[in-house]
């Protein structure tokens, strides 16, 4: 199953023009800058604004198709829509807000799968306040509940965690990542900060100006030297996907990756554990020979695949299948005399390792 | 009360209760459909209806009582064909009071309500819609519960008005004692006879009593909405 969009939409002068897949699996990233049109784009996938052309098919089921003169109203798209203010019903307690959407859907999820959802949330406790005593995390939270409660077959966010603090987001991210890995719905993520993209999304679509630049894997995209240049972002660097294969008695836990390992500190998860690990390009430093005695753990042996010269030189790793980006100097390229094919040693120096709860390989 | 009130001032009290209340339940159902035309529809004319409407308030009391008698008086055209087929009369009866006032009254309504109406946030009705609620839906479990303190205060107001409507009813429906003398047409009546100052003041305490309670009773009834509507 996935999610066909395509759009074109005339705003007095700005233009959007987009079209991509939704995969499934998963949580598909709209990444980038504010005024980007992202919102624009859920909106119509919603059915709050209506394109002047377009076609948007879930799973083969029309629900916009100007050419045929279809736009099923809001209502009855099976969209879920988490908004970035939460738009939570103010003269509702958590309980009736959560069974609004519930209530009106063809196909109720049974107690039991509401109780699940609910305690995914963490929203045990809050069924029987008001929206407002609730805190900026908590309603972020009710409202993610309450989108999913009524069994939608597409769930939009559109920049849920704008709004909050860096607490109230360390908050909720980890509530996200368990929807991810636990609700078989498939989610488009609009944001415009490449943390969260990194932390959350298997698929990036990167729109710019209203179109869509470039749309990929997270492992792909993000490590494509062209990425900063179509994104507008700064160069990220890389998103692995890694399990755990060892924890050492030194008090480090060893990461198998496709490209070899990684030594990071002790992880309380168990063996086998999937996890997404990042690292950035500066992160990553490079030697010709392998390095001796050296502080930093993890030393990869890898072939340059490309380079790209801009302020600083980026260089693009292949390390046994596994992308790797090194931000380096100018200087330093010249005078190791990086060149396509050469084989060197990537010395990361710093690994983040993201949870990804619940999935085992 | 009967000991402290006189026959004649407890009938003006109940009459100016009953046309009050009667008038304003009149008018919600009109003022609020009129409401949610203005304040969520566009169509051609609207500025034009919306000025229409709120023109009770602005006419003379006394014009609106004497365009409805021409009207809906015994010979007019609108009053003689209701009497001939339905045996409905207007004329010289307390539902005429109640009437005029509910007219005079129905800007207070319109304004309260429409406003109340646009004070509700759009955002929450795109998501009630995302959530599968349709138009008369979003309608009924939405926006009327968030507009329902607008909605109080403005039935609260327009009845306060309504207690002290004077020129419309006299002019419509006359000053027929026990069928449409209200309380200001009653204070009317008082200073009209000789020694009648006494009465006259006795029925202005009462009005002042009247109106100081209604002023409570919105207080009430908005912070038991408020507390209703979460906020």
């Amino acid at each position: 199953m996935s999610v066909d969009v395509a759009l074109h939409h005339d705003f007095g002068g700005f233009f959007l023009d987009a079209q991509f897949r939704v995969e499934h699996k998963g949580v598909t990233a709209l990444f980038g800058p504010s005024g980007a049109g992202k919102t624009s784009i859920v909106n119509a996938i919603a059915g709050l604004l209506k394109p002047r052309e377009g076609r948007i098919a879930i799973d083969g089921r029309v629900v916009l198709d100007t050419k045929a003169n279809i736009f099923v109203p809001a209502y009855a798209r099976r969209i879920g829509y988490v908004f970035q203010d939460a738009r939570l019903f103010p003269h509702m307690n958590v309980e009736n807000n959560l069974r609004f959407g519930w209530r009106r859907a063809p196909v109720r999820c049974s107690g039991e799968e509401f109780a699940h959802i609910v305690n995914l949330l963490g929203l045990e406790k809050l069924l029987s306040r008001q929206p407002a005593k609730l805190s900026g995390g908590e309603k972020g939270r009710v409202a993610l509940g309450r989108a999913l409660l009524a069994s939608p077959e597409l769930l939009l966010l559109d920049e849920p965690l704008v709004a909050l603090d860096a607490a109230r987001k360390a908050e909720i991210l980890p509530y996200l990542e368990r929807l991810r890995d636990e609700a078989r719905v498939p989610m488009l993520y609009v944001s415009h900060s490449l943390d969260e993209v990194t932390r959350l999304a298997d698929h990036v679509v990167l729109v710019r100006q209203g179109r869509v630049a470039a749309q990929g894997s997270v492992f792909d995209l993000l490590s494509d030297l062209d990425f900063s240049d179509r994104s507008g972002a700064p160069p990220y660097g890389t998103v692995l996907d890694a399990k755990i294969s060892a924890h050492r008695d030194d008090g480090l836990t060893v990461l198998a990756f496709p490209g070899g390992e990684l030594m990071v500190g002790r992880l309380a998860r168990p063996p086998g554990s999937r996890l997404r690990v990042r690292i950035r390009a500066e992160d990553v430093m490079l030697a010709c020979e392998e390095p001796r005695a050296i502080s930093a753990n993890n030393v990869l042996a890898a072939t340059i695949t490309g380079l790209r010269d801009g302020p600083q030189t980026d260089v693009q790793l292949d390390c046994g299948g596994a992308k790797l980006v090194a931000r380096i100097t100018r200087s330093s390229a010249a005078r190791l005399g990086l060149a396509p094919g050469m084989r060197v040693f990537a010395i990361v120096k710093s690994v983040t390792v993201d949870p990804q709860i619940g999935k085992e390989i | 009360m009967h000991g402290i009130l006189t026959a004649a001032e407890m009938e003006a009290l109940l009459l100016s209760l009953r046309v009050s209340i009667v008038a304003v339940f009149c008018a919600l159902p009109f003022a609020l459909g009129a409401a949610v035309l203005l304040a969520h529809r566009r169509f051609p004319g609207k500025s034009m209806i919306d000025g229409a409407l709120t023109l009770p308030l602005v006419l003379p009391p006394v014009v609106v009582g004497y365009l409805l008698l021409l009207a809906l008086g015994t010979r007019g055209p609108l009053g003689a064909w209701l009497l001939s087929n339905f045996g409905i009369r207007f004329a010289f009866s307390w539902t005429g009071a109640a009437l005029a006032s509910a007219i005079i009254t129905f800007p207070f309504q319109l304004r309260a309500i429409r406003q109340a109406l646009e004070a509700v946030d759009g955002g929450l009705r795109e998501a009630a819609e995302t959530l599968g609620a349709r138009t008369l839906d979003r309608f009924v479990n939405l926006t009327l519960p968030l507009a329902l303190p607008g909605l109080i205060a403005g039935a609260i107001t327009a009845f306060a008005a309504s207690l002290g409507e004077f020129g419309a009813i006299i002019t419509f429906v006359s000053n027929i004692p026990g069928e449409t003398r209200t309380l200001p047409l009653a204070i009317y009546s008082a200073l009209q006879s000789p020694g009648g100052g006494l009465e006259a003041t006795r029925l202005s305490i009462l009005s002042i009593i009247l109106a100081l309670a209604g002023v409570a009773l919105a207080e009430f009834a908005q912070r038991r909405a408020n507390r209703l509507t979460g906020r």
